[in-house]
């Protein structure tokens, strides 16, 4: 059973939208027993980082994401939702995250255009479950104005460039992040929605 | 790299895609859901649909339309028309949009702009602009093109991102339906002074356009809707004369 966490922010329809037009079925829920069940779990997320922590917080959410990281099953954090997984935000003054992986949420310090929308091509650190099966050029949709900076490098998967390197993909052991929208990346996004199921044992 | 985007616009009423030159011979055309896959399939980098009905269930029945797009559609996609409300924003979102796109209703109530970005972040807001030469200054008109607000184009550009607005959409009336070629000079003044992504749209008419509007990097799509619905440019065709022209474009 595949999970979608849903705790009010924004539209995470499309999220599950992506899921069945690969023939999965996941449910959305809040509920702490069945997030800790579930094979897999996705926690999504557009907007602040902030609000998105209160949200969360408010619903014992951040509690439950964490034992469910202890616990070894999977947990996916998609575009807003891989930024949560992290130490720290300075969006809106500093946030404390969930503090799963190591490294800070920034803002874009570049002369080009923000937020970085659109397609982007993705670079390889090194082959993942979660990046197999891509095309040499494989790009991907995305919207942020804030990325991952302070790392640990043994967690990156794959990155962008935009000015700077944009970590893309990161993975420690079963905490897995995406920057952008595999769920509005096309055939791509089909692919890596794809491999996260294999993320399940 | 990041690429530049290549976006169909699709005016939708009662679940049909619809185009007419300036709305008098309006000619039904599609189902929008099929049309936007063909467009998806053949590389198209985001889609825009415009709900042209202008009624309460005309409005309804575009809600249930961007929902079954939704479903089906995997890249994004902006949805703009009749956007009156934070309300029209909510709705619009949750029905599955990925950008919301305001014109007449944001230059009536600029604090909509605001309000929106605030609500639901500045990447969904799209401000839409509808301008035309007057003279020899570029000015802001609404309802369909048909009256003249006296804003100024440039100003009201600034405002617009100023006030939150993620991207602009700036769509030339002189040059829309005529295909002679984007308004260069136009979205140039505008690029040189937001520091967010712009959408060229108006004037597409064939290939050459389209290079001479992307070459430069001071625009970030390009927008059009009859050279792809009446098949007159393939998308396939033209990222690969684009890419020839040294314009990174998404192959699939």
């Amino acid at each position: 059973m595949i999970v979608i966490i849903d705790y009010g922010v924004g539209n995470i329809l499309n999220v599950k939208n992506g899921f069945e037009r690969i023939g999965l079925k996941p449910i959305l829920t809040d509920v702490p027993t069945v997030i800790l069940q579930a094979d897999l779990a996705i926690l999504p997320g557009v907007g602040a980082f902030n609000a998105a922590m209160h949200q969360l917080k408010s619903r014992g959410l951040d509690k439950v994401i964490i034992q469910r990281a202890n616990s070894s099953k999977p947990i996916v954090g998609i575009c807003l939702g891989m930024q949560l997984l992290f130490e720290s935000s300075l969006e809106h003054g500093k946030t404390k995250g969930l503090d799963l992986l190591k490294g800070t949420i920034v803002p874009f310090k570049t002369h080009l255009k923000v937020p970085h929308m659109g397609w982007n091509n993705l670079f390889h650190q090194k082959s993942d479950l979660v990046n197999q099966g891509l095309p040499k050029d494989a790009f991907v949709y995305f919207v942020h104005s804030y990325y991952l900076e302070g790392f640990d490098e043994a967690d990156l998967v794959s990155y962008t460039e935009y000015d700077v390197k944009v970590p893309a993909i990161v993975r420690k052991r079963n905490v897995v992040g995406m920057q952008f929208h595999p769920e509005k990346s096309g055939e791509v996004g089909q692919q890596l929605l794809k491999n996260l199921k294999e993320l399940v044992q | 790299m990041l690429t530049i985007r290549i976006i169909p616009c699709l005016d939708v009423k009662n679940n049909m895609v619809v185009k007419g030159k300036k709305f008098k011979n309006i000619k039904t055309l599609a189902d929008p859901v099929e049309l936007a896959k063909k467009y998806r399939d053949s590389g198209a980098d985001e889609l825009v649909f415009y709900d042209i009905s202008a009624t309460h269930e005309g409005r309804d029945i575009f809600l249930d339309t961007v929902r079954n797009i939704a479903k089906n559609i995997d890249i994004p996609f902006t949805v703009g028309g009749g956007i009156r409300t934070i309300n029209d924003f909510t709705n619009a979102l949750f029905a599955g949009a990925d950008k919301i796109s305001v014109n007449s209703a944001a230059v009536k109530n600029p604090e909509l702009i605001n309000e929106a970005a605030n609500k639901f972040g500045n990447q969904c807001v799209v401000l839409s602009l509808d301008v035309k030469t007057v003279g020899n200054q570029w000015k802001i008109y609404v309802n369909g093109g048909r009256k003249n607000t006296g804003l100024d184009a440039i100003q009201w550009a600034i405002e617009g991102v100023q006030r939150g607005a993620g991207e602009l959409v700036i769509n030339a009336i002189d040059e829309d339906g005529i295909q002679s070629g984007y308004a260069i000079d136009l979205m140039q003044a505008i690029a040189n002074v937001v520091n967010v992504p712009i959408i060229a749209s108006g004037g597409a008419g064939k290939l050459e356009h389209f290079k001479d509007i992307l070459t430069g990097d001071y625009v970030d799509g390009a927008l059009a809707a009859s050279v792809f619905h009446y098949n007159m440019i393939e998308i396939p065709t033209l990222k690969a004369y684009l890419a020839k022209n040294n314009i990174n474009v998404r192959r699939i």
